[in-house]
């Protein structure tokens, strides 16, 4: 990386940081204002190991190999491309994807963590779309648990051998409906249903928020393949940085 | 790249661009609304009333409403701007890297060096 590419890059980060600061206001899958204070709290709560973890990860990284900036740089840029998308759906309904999956499988779901509450923090603020008061909540279904899931497949997989396409397919689709789950759990949790309790409600939730899911689920998956194989082409230096293969 | 991956991937974004067309051109006069919408009206349903949400977004405290439509347009098309521009800046220099590292096998040599 020259010195011009490093300016590149810090005027990047700084641009994303600005708009971060200075905006304000709704989450993202769970509308600001939509969740009871004492499971927002519980949810952020949840959330901060997460994120110590994770900066923690990021940093070491860097430190260890200045390459590894471009693949941060990377992993952050899909994950906003990606949440920028609303798709429409076989529901009816719109909803966008969630594009954690890369970077769980690049850096581990503790690294993803910081990068999808950058982009969380983005719509809260400037879109109204998603919330501050549901940060939490959010920043743990997007960034923590699907990546989790995302990651975990990935390993799995790879150790059982299965083509290298299909795993990076299979963890980011699941993982990216896992995310909508969780979503559904956290709504159905702070709503149970007067006659038919949680699980009555987790039903009517997944139907609405798992359901229109599902087509967007494999796109992602698609899109993650493409993407991983063009760096497998052309950015093996730097995969081989943040020990990916 | 080799060709078999080009191959694959021309495939797979066919398959991306007829999941996101499908659904569209299949279900006319679908109002395809947010999935959060819809689930804010679920949550009416269930607790049976009206649901007031306890706070509002900080960006309509602020502007004094609600975000205009091609106002929020604009901005969403800011949030992908600035993703496509990293990944698509990197994409090029990764590959034109690679163009000159088979041409000038040296060149490589001396980034592994490092």
């Amino acid at each position: 990386m020259n010195k011009r590419e490093k300016t590149f890059f810090s005027a990047l980060l700084m641009f994303v940081g600005i708009f971060g600061v200075t905006a304000t206001a709704n989450a993202m899958h769970i509308m600001e204002g939509y969740l009871p204070p004492a499971y927002c709290a519980v949810w952020g709560v949840i959330c901060l190991p997460f994120l110590f973890l994770g900066f923690r990860n990021l940093n070491r990284q860097v430190k260890e190999s200045r390459k590894s900036m471009t693949m941060i740089a990377m992993a952050g840029a899909f994950i906003f491309v990606i949440s920028s998308l609303k798709i429409p759906s076989v529901t009816g309904s719109c909803s966008h994807m969630t594009g954690t999956g890369l970077g769980a499988m690049l850096f581990g779901p503790a690294a993803v963590s910081v990068l999808g509450i950058i982009v969380l923090l983005f719509q809260a603020l400037l879109l109204a779309h998603g919330g501050l008061s549901s940060l939490g909540a959010n920043c743990f279904s997007m960034a923590i648990a699907g990546p989790i899931v995302s990651f975990l497949i990935y390993k799995g997989l790879k150790k059982a051998n299965v083509n290298k396409k299909v795993t990076v397919f299979l963890a980011a689709a699941i993982g990216d409906l896992f995310t909508y789950c969780v979503t559904s759990v956290q709504l159905a949790m702070a709503y149970p249903s007067p006659d038919g309790g949680f699980m009555a409600s987790l039903v009517k939730f997944l139907g609405i928020f798992a359901a229109t899911q599902v087509p967007l689920a494999i796109i992602e998956g698609i899109l993650t393949v493409i993407v991983v194989m063009a760096l497998e082409s052309f950015a093996q230096r730097e995969l081989k940085a943040i020990h990916f293969n | 790249m080799t060709k078999q991956n080009k191959t694959t991937i021309a495939v797979l974004l066919v398959i991306a661009v007829l999941l996101v067309v499908g659904p569209f051109v299949a279900l006319r006069g679908a109002e395809f609304g947010g999935s959060d919408d819809a689930g804010s009206e679920m949550i009416s349903e269930i607790t049976g009333e009206e649901y007031e949400p306890w706070f509002e977004p900080v960006l309509e405290t602020a502007i004094g409403g609600e975000l205009p439509g091609e106002i929020e347009s604009l901005i969403f098309c800011v949030q992908t701007g600035i993703g496509v521009a990293v990944v698509a800046f990197l994409m090029g220099k990764f590959t034109e890297r690679k163009r000159l590292e088979t041409k000038y096998p040296e060149i490589a040599a001396k980034e592994d060096a490092e």
